[in-house]
């Protein structure tokens, strides 16, 4: 249980709103990871995709429980997580994309962690102490993920052709969705203006420069084409997200409050 | 896919030694300590990792048991069992 702050009606519903991006992200990256489980393809690689999927099922609980707290009409973590339809859910669409093969998943999780980690970075300072509390204990967590995920992609960009052309391929499908990431919209401006998150405007600076070093020293071209999509955050997502949620609420949904 | 084999020792907290715990496959020594840190202290086994490419350590040879280890079975006075231990001295 969470000690919260009472926020004006408008920063609670942003705030609220704003929870469930993070934790919908975590959740749903974390979901994805865990469909490799015992399909890795290395042993000890299997191992360290499910810690990370289960570091991120961890803070999205995190994140889920402030949330149903601060909302303050009684749901539950349970609650956000399963009886939510793909429009209510307000993860970024990066982290619905496929696993596709080994590369696109390390170069999905790559342009993820460097978000990520800067974001958590600053949300560590937030005026809201439960947030800075979820932070902080995320970014020891996420910092792990980075370097994982960075090593990976320079390992593969700079490693053999096939490894190359696969690696360089995952980037050139993936990056029309990193646009969003670090893109502020009204939710992230009234959080900003009275302190709780950061300005993304910053984030993205770090970000572009993490990126760019690491893909760098990969050897990899970022694409040139600027287009980018938007609206995992409002809601509005790629045709993925159905899927995921029929897996993942199957149980929930054909048999509510089941236990075992 | 023949990636070099890593025998890995973890420290379970300070002041202690670092133990054997197991091995695993890793392309170089960076790889090997992030693999070992992902198979061997999930749980929080440790504080400290050592990794080591399996070729580098030399084990003694099974056929040389009994010259190597024999030898020191009736040696009982190289135990320091024939000290008087003063009273006061505990801990030991």
């Amino acid at each position: 249980m969470f000690d919260t702050k009472t926020y004006s009606s408008e920063v609670n519903q942003a705030l609220c709103d704003y929870l469930l991006r993070l934790a919908d992200s975590s959740l749903i990256l974390g979901h994805r990871l865990s469909e490799w489980c015992g399909h890795g393809p290395i042993l000890e690689q299997d191992i360290a995709m499910s810690n990370l999927a289960l570091d991120l099922i961890g803070q999205a609980r995190n994140w889920y429980q402030l949330a149903a707290q601060q909302a303050g009409v009684g749901q539950t973590e349970d609650d956000l997580a399963y009886l939510r339809d793909a429009p209510q859910y307000r993860n970024v669409l990066l982290v619905e994309q496929p696993n596709g093969d080994f590369g696109q998943t390390v170069m999905r999780q790559f342009l993820f962690d460097a978000y990520h980690y800067y974001l958590l970075q600053k949300l560590g300072q937030s005026a809201d102490e439960n947030i800075a509390a979820i932070a902080q204990k995320s970014l020891k967590e996420v910092t792990y993920h980075l370097k994982w995920s960075s090593e990976w992609v320079i390992r593969l960009g700079d490693g053999t052709e096939e490894s190359q052309r696969r690696i360089q391929t995952a980037l050139n499908n993936l990056w029309e969705f990193t646009g969003e990431l670090s893109k502020p919209d009204q939710t992230d401006e009234i959080l900003h203006a009275v302190g709780l998150v950061p300005d993304l405007r910053k984030i993205q600076a770090d970000w572009q420069n993490r990126v760019l070093s690491v893909l760098t020293e990969a050897t990899l071209q970022i694409p040139a084409r600027t287009w980018m999509q938007k609206g995992g955050k409002e809601g509005i997502h790629t045709e993925h997200l159905g899927y995921i949620l029929a897996e993942m609420q199957f149980l929930q949904r054909a048999y509510p409050d089941c236990e075992w | 896919m023949e990636w070099p084999l890593w025998e890995v020792f973890i420290r379970s907290k300070q002041g202690l030694d670092h133990k054997h715990v197991g091995s695993l496959h890793a392309v170089d020594a960076q790889m090997a300590m992030e693999n070992a840190r992902d198979v061997y202290t999930r749980r929080r086994e440790g504080v400290s990792i050592w990794v080591v490419e399996s070729k580098y350590i030399h084990a003694s040879n099974p056929d040389e048991q009994e010259s190597f280890f024999d030898p020191a079975d009736d040696k009982a006075y190289r135990h320091p069992t024939f000290y008087e231990v003063p009273d006061s001295i505990t801990h030991i």
